[in-house]
């Protein structure tokens, strides 16, 4: 999965002209957000650094696989972190491939999961800044997600509107589904109010660092295999919370994209809920609807890690299922199990459904000229 | 649809132990002294997750006018037995004492309802049998308790909940699946939670509603934690049975940990085959709660999972999962409602099977005598 991709030579017929919903740019070094940070916390960020719901330092708990979990050659020949390079992005991917729009999701060093609330907002406020100045303004086709620390909906429902008047670059907010409690629960509904007004996305996107809770019900699994599969069941447990609590009753503007998260279980979870609510509907009220109306309506899905059934048909009835104008082609570049958007579709579909789910189920959701 | 003739094997009903009196007698002096001067010995020991008011604990025709739903052997006969023409089924008693903290007391309330079944139900009524309902506290008392029962055949498989202190894969449990395999039962997980850690991976949903909807999550994540660190290798005559996990989510279980594996088997070198194929082999589910809209789209999963074999008929008794006598989903082959009633039943309890052998061999010998 690593080996290094040997690189093409870009001919215009080749352009896809799509737009890539999973982009992860990172810093090349934690000074890369000082000229955005108060001298406070830069001095904070020497002295304590960051300070997590984990009990390893600076890594993971669960190592990532090769590369640490990155393309091998995403790696830059002059240093630094897979996804810091601008110019090496823009040679491996965007321009190789004809990206139109990349949807930028910075999940490093955001303060999502930072227990210093103060701290994590500054991270927040100098990542987003980061984002305009070190990205955005390089190159215009990418687009950026306001990352907020959800635990502190005050500074994260100022930050949105905030970015939302400063850059129109701004599409989608990027909270992690890796919450102190689901993400249906009271205390985020300002958030999806703040979401809902400035007309952008609510972007989940599965992150590395623990909000506080084993990754599963079940408890702390042993192997990355296992973490890697709650990737999608948390992000499950974060849909049946935004469905059951009325978010969509009380926000019916609000769209939610669930970025490398899997769509193939999203039929699923929407006929069980169904079958379940059929009998407990008095519960919950304040529900008008079956709850997987509010899945297909409020719902938008991405392809990588593609989904491989064991017979490629099969993946037909899911998309069938789910809505062909509901998933959107992510690259997840420049992580390991990145999906090249030439080889990542390579099932038969029409012209129309090829194009809905490389550009304009995206362009539609994220409102893109 | 109504089941279309009689011999069903039920693999999940629920007869309920009445109230903590009932186990007196299968408890021992300590014990019963102990429960009596703590209070405790009129406490409901019902675990969270099936809170006895709540509309799936029991369907509203099956709820008795007084007392614990699924404790009265005859409502239970009349209901569930007699009324689908069932040949077998399998009771899987919920009880409280696997989510207490104190070892000691889990393992002699539990062994109290093994023995309690064994001497009220299994003793009146020939068409039941039962799972060993162990302490998941300790394992070493776990083993100790399959080691008693075992030797009864009436017991066919040992219970656990899908949700406790840890994913059930863990090599900790592992010499519960050893004492498993030695007896040929298989290990059946219920629905269900300990509530050791929040539901899900980002905290406490609000609502019953939730919790019920994402025990598929937790089961997803048990049999990841199987495969992950290679049970099924390990103790490969091992069969795990899901009982009340629902069946929808399985093709996407297959297609990620096929994809998943390719990059990390260098981490888990003990899978030594496409997880699909592992899932194939030794995981079977139980029919209800039935969690697609239709038997069209069920046919549509069993050809997405590739096999006809891994659905195992339930009633699911006294829980409300459907009305009336529509146990079954409409529109699947004749030849599949016999496979999910009768064959995949038998060739996943060893147990079973001895049984429906020795009652088709009755009649010969009857001739024989004659």
């Amino acid at each position: 999965m690593n080996k290094p991709v040997p690189e093409r030579e870009t001919k215009a017929a080749q352009r896809l002209g799509f737009v890539d919903c999973d982009i992860h740019p990172v810093q090349r070094t934690p000074k890369d957000l000082y000229p955005y940070l108060e001298a406070r916390w830069r001095e904070h960020s020497e002295t304590f650094g960051g300070h997590l719901c984990q009990g390893l330092s600076g890594q993971l708990s669960f190592p990532r696989m090769m590369a640490s979990g990155m393309r091998a050659d995403a790696y830059p020949s002059n240093g630094g972190p897979p996804g810091c390079d601008l110019e090496l992005m823009q040679r491996q991917h965007l321009d190789l491939n004809g990206c139109d729009t990349g949807m930028m999701v910075c999940l490093s060093r955001g303060g999502m999961e930072e227990r210093n609330l103060e701290f994590g907002a500054a991270l927040a406020h100098a990542v987003n800044d980061w984002q305009i100045h070190d990205w955005v303004e390089k190159d215009r086709r990418l687009k950026a997600g306001i990352v907020v620390p959800q635990e502190y909906p005050d500074f994260a429902v100022r930050e949105i509107d905030a970015r939302t008047a400063q850059n129109e670059a701004f599409r989608q907010v990027i909270v992690s589904p890796r919450s102190s409690e689901p993400l249906g629960r009271r205390k985020y509904w300002p958030i999806y109010e703040a979401i809902a007004r400035n007309n952008l996305v609510l972007g989940l996107h599965p992150a590395g660092a623990p909000g506080g809770h084993p990754s599963s019900g079940t408890g702390w699994g042993t192997y990355y295999m296992q973490e890697h599969y709650t990737f999608g069941t948390s992000i499950s447990g974060n849909v049946v919370s935004l469905i059951t609590e009325g978010v969509f009753e009380r926000f019916p503007g609000l769209k939610v994209a669930l970025i490398e998260s899997g769509f193939s279980w999203a039929p699923s979870l929407g006929w069980r809920m169904d079958k379940q609510w059929a009998h407990m509907r008095k519960e919950t009220p304040h529900l008008k609807r079956p709850p997987s109306e509010y899945l297909r309506e409020h719902f938008w899905f991405c392809t990588q890690p593609m989904e491989e059934p064991e017979e490629p048909a099969h993946l037909y009835d899911v998309l069938d299922w789910i809505g062909w104008d509901r998933l959107m082609f992510s690259s997840d570049y420049p992580h390991w199990d990145y999906d090249d958007p030439r080889q990542a579709l390579s099932f038969k579909m029409t012209e129309a459904q090829r194009a809905g789910i490389l550009r304009d189920n995206a362009s539609a959701l994220y409102r893109l000229p | 649809m109504k089941l279309p003739y009689a011999g069903a094997i039920d693999c999940d009903l629920h007869p309920a132990v009445p109230d903590v009196a009932a186990l007196m007698p299968y408890l021992d002096d300590f014990w019963r002294e102990h429960l009596t001067e703590r209070y405790i010995d009129h406490s409901p020991f019902v675990l969270a997750s099936y809170a006895q008011n709540l509309p799936q604990s029991a369907r509203p025709d099956w709820r008795p006018k007084a007392g614990v739903p699924g404790a009265d052997l005859a409502i239970l006969r009349r209901d569930a037995l007699d009324a689908f023409g069932t040949r077998f089924a399998i009771a899987n008693v919920l009880h409280g004492a696997v989510a207490l903290y104190n070892a000691d007391m889990a393992a002699a309330l539990c062994k109290a309802v093994n023995c309690w079944i064994a001497r009220e139900w299994l003793d009146r009524e020939p068409r039941l049998r039962a799972s060993i309902l162990v302490p998941p506290q300790d394992v070493e008392l776990a083993v100790a308790e399959i080691e008693r029962c075992a030797p009864d055949p009436r017991f066919v498989q040992v219970l656990l909940l899908v949700m406790g202190d840890r994913p059930l894969g863990h090599r900790s449990f592992w010499p519960i699946y050893r004492a498993a395999e030695k007896h040929g039962l298989p290990i059946g997980i219920h629905a269900g939670s300990t509530f050791r850690h929040a539901p899900t991976g980002s905290g406490w949903p609000s609502y019953h509603l939730e919790d019920s909807v994402l025990q598929a999550s937790a089961f997803e994540d048990t049999l990841v934690s199987f495969l992950a660190e290679g049970v099924l290798q390990k103790f490969p005559g091992t069969k795990l049975v899901l009982m009340e996990s629902g069946f929808a989510w399985l093709p996407t279980l297959l297609w990620r940990t096929n994809r998943s594996w390719r990059g990390v088997r260098t981490e888990v070198p003990w899978i030594d085959r496409p997880p699909a194929e592992i899932v194939r082999d030794h995981v079977r589910f139980t029919l209800q709660p039935f969690d697609v809209p239709n038997g069209d789209v069920l046919n549509r999963i069993i050809d997405h999972v590739r096999s006809d074999e891994l659905i195992v008929f339930s009633t699911d008794y006294p829980h409300w999962q459907f009305d009336g006598e529509d146990a079954l989903p409409d529109g699947l082959s004749d030849a599949m409602l016999r496979k999910i009633l009768i064959d995949n039943p038998l060739s996943t309890y060893p147990r079973l099977r001895a049984a429906a052998e020795v009652d088709q061999k009755a009649p010969m010998r009857e001739e024989m005598a004659r």
